[in-house]
């Protein structure tokens, strides 16, 4: 253990232990209400993030910015903004469309033939490697490098404080993931759709025979998951400004880890757990060494399944299950 | 988690009830044969397997790898893996998708006893392998058996995990250069086992897989065996009629956890040089579709599953590098049309459920499945 290095390291680790633990909230989401309202870990919401980061990716293509990481093409006021809208719709629109195709193509079909939660289970793990691998095969193997330098010099600092620089993707990251999960607060709880999903969640049956449309309210909550994932995918980019076929296994175990840290099926708990998360994965990585990041995260997981695995704010499903 | 199983092994009941099989003409057919002539039978098809490398036949041997070494190399440790897989998630339904964690640490035992920190011989360290990797089955298994199902898989995972990372990172196991000058397995009279001579590693690879077979079907007959069907079939029941259901789920890990210490051991010894990266989690996904591909709960499925998992890829190279989307596809077609996977439950499962003297009574029937020895 380095005491030394973690107290020197402490405010860095924070600030990206915050933005990190923002996209870990925002994927977690997929996670929590996909588990609220049909009880199965959507194995391949990873996937759904990655496929958000690579239409990023294809927006940056298509807006003619050429590789390298200069910074000769620094955009301002409107043009900036376009782009950055580009980017954000295609990671939205790539994120949606993968988990609206997971839904039709792998837990529809289960679901029309009673399939048990094994079953769904396993198809969820083998879509997603099947995804993962797919996009590595015929799309990107080697890690691709975003030269967002060339749009946006997203490293920009605005605040410093000790030696701690405060730069605009920190600001950004937070503050976007905040902007969204309020949204989607405001959805669940105040829309039609939104009490749709409240009331499958509780009772599906029960919602049957009350006339709501129990496979338009999965799709729709498959969708949100994918609007969720597809934001985090946008913010994870403009944080780090690179992505990989396989990016998204860590980072799903680790925001499924959030979700069941605040307690699955809890928008809130998404929140918490993502940021908590966060800041125990980076404090931890300055106390041990970052080799060992990883393995803090998963402790973390396995940990709270041990002793609390209902997860701080308790769960929020509707029944108890078995 | 039973009530996962449950459910699982009832659709499976359901699914496989409902349509006949293709296999179903020739399980009675067999069924129907005297037992003299099933083991004559049985015995030829196991000396045809054994003599494979050496008959090389032609498009079933692969064209661009050396068809003994991919047999020993990489179908012998898949099969015993899937062995040891099935006994954790088709026999007493826990869903583990963490393994590879067992098998790298049957490798690593081997590894640190015969080369890196000790000169072992080399079957003794197979034996401690085998040892240490049930030690961390139970070990593992005793604070995470008590989860609910789909939390189970996730936990397994995370433990798969920590273990590669942990190889990776301590450099008293050699760190990300892993551990190389691995002992092989001592010649003994024409069984070589050497750079060039893979037929010996075939036949002691083969001879193991029989082994174990025979050792979990011993298994499976037993008390042991009985309390694991009925901890599928229905937990609480099992519980309310005094089978400690926690011990024995606690055994089915650890004994899952030794088979796979003893195909991480054969695969140390085979190759000479294991790396982290041999072990990473999408391994286990393999091992899970060998499993659910060849007929979750079933010894013959396991067998089937994991020696095709293991071999299509070397057969036909352009599988090769996507093997992962491809088995991952094969996970969710399967899911979706043939959940039971290509060997179902029924043939091991009627064995095990029905007693010796109802098996006698009704061999002599030619249309009754149980007649089917598995």
């Amino acid at each position: 253990m380095n005491f030394k290095n973690f107290v020197d390291t402490f405010w860095d680790n924070t600030l990206s232990g915050l933005s990190l633990g923002a996209v870990y909230a925002l994927i977690a989401l997929g996670y929590t209400l996909v588990y609220g309202v049909l009880r199965l870990i959507n194995f391949a919401n990873s996937e759904v993030f990655v496929a958000g980061t690579f239409g990023s990716l294809i927006a940056l293509k298509f807006l003619g910015v050429p590789a390298g990481n200069t910074d000769g093409f620094i955009k301002t006021g409107l043009p900036l903004l376009g782009a950055l809208a580009l980017m954000l719709v295609m990671a939205i629109a790539f994120s949606a469309a993968t988990a609206t195709a997971l839904e039709f193509l792998a837990y529809r079909p289960l679901r029309k033939r009673n399939s048990p939660r094994l079953v769904f289970l396993i198809s969820a793990i083998g879509a997603s490697f099947a995804i993962s691998e797919a996009i590595g095969a015929y799309g990107a193997k080697k890690r691709e490098t975003y030269p967002f330098g060339r749009v946006w010099n997203t490293r920009a600092t605005i605040v410093k404080i000790g030696s701690t620089l405060v730069q605009v993707r920190h600001v950004i990251v937070f503050v976007g993931a905040m902007v969204m999960m309020a949204g989607l607060t405001v959805f669940v709880n105040r829309t039609r759709l939104g009490r749709g999903m409240r009331a499958v969640a509780q009772d599906a049956e029960t919602a049957r025979i009350l006339g709501v449309n129990v496979d338009q309210v999965i799709l729709v909550t498959f969708l949100v998951g994918g609007v969720m994932a597809g934001g985090a995918a946008f913010l994870y980019t403009l944080y780090t400004e690179s992505t990989r076929f396989n990016e998204g296994f860590l980072l799903g175990v680790k925001s499924f880890t959030a979700a069941v840290l605040g307690g699955i099926g809890n928008i809130r708990g998404a929140l918490l757990g993502g940021l908590l998360l966060g800041l125990i994965e980076n404090q931890g990585a300055g106390l041990f060494g970052g080799k060992w990041k990883d393995v803090i995260a998963f402790a973390v997981l396995v940990l709270v399944l041990m002793i609390r695995p209902t997860g701080l704010l308790g769960e929020s499903l509707g029944k108890a299950r078995a | 988690m039973s009530k996962l199983v449950k459910e699982f092994s009832k659709h499976i009941d359901e699914v496989s009830g409902a349509k006949s099989g293709p296999l179903d003409g020739l399980r009675a057919f067999w069924g129907g044969q005297s037992i003299a002539a099933r083991r004559l039978v049985g015995l030829l098809a196991i000396g045809l397997v054994y003599l494979l490398p050496w008959i090389n036949p032609p498009f079933i041997r692969t064209e661009d790898t050396d068809f003994a070494s991919v047999l020993a190399g990489i179908v012998v440790p898949f099969v015993l893996v899937a062995l040891g897989l099935n006994v954790v998630v088709g026999m007493a339904g826990l869903l583990d998708l963490g393994y590879v964690g067992f098998f790298a640490v049957g490798a690593y035992t081997v590894g640190v006893l015969t080369s890196k920190h000790a000169n072992l011989p080399w079957f003794i360290a197979m034996l401690l392998a085998i040892a240490v990797s049930l030690l961390f089955g139970v070990l593992l298994g005793a604070p995470t058996l008590r989860l609910r199902g789909d939390y189970l898989a996730i936990v397994t995972l995370g433990f798969g995990e920590i273990i590669r990372i942990s190889a990776q990172n301590l450099s008293w196991l050699g760190a990300a250069e892993g551990i190389s000058n691995i002992k092989r397995p001592p010649s003994v009279g024409p069984l070589k086992f050497t750079v060039l001579e893979n037929k010996g590693y075939w036949v002691f690879g083969l001879t193991l897989i029989l082994i174990v077979i025979f050792a979990l079907s011993l298994l499976e007959g037993s008390r042991v065996g009985r309390a694991w069907t009925a901890i599928r079939e229905d937990e609480d029941a099992a519980e309310l009629m005094g089978v400690p259901t926690f011990v024995f789920k606690l055994w089915a890990f650890a004994i899952g956890a030794a088979v796979g210490g003893l195909a991480g051991a054969f695969y140390a010894g085979k190759l000479n040089t294991i790396y982290p990266r041999d072990f990473e989690i999408q391994k286990s996904i393999l091992f899970l579709a060998a499993v659910v591909m060849g007929g979750l709960g079933n010894r013959w499925g396991a067998v089937l599953g994991g020696a095709l998992v293991a071999y299509l890829p070397e057969r036909f190279r352009f599988v090769s590098d996507k093997r992962y989307m491809f088995f991952g596809l094969v996970l969710m077609l399967m899911m979706m049309f043939r959940p039971e996977g290509l060997l179902p439950r029924k043939l091991a499962k009627r064995v095990r459920g029905v007693g010796i003297d109802i098996r006698r009574k009704r061999a002599d029937d030619p249309e009754d499945e149980i007649g089917v020895r598995s």
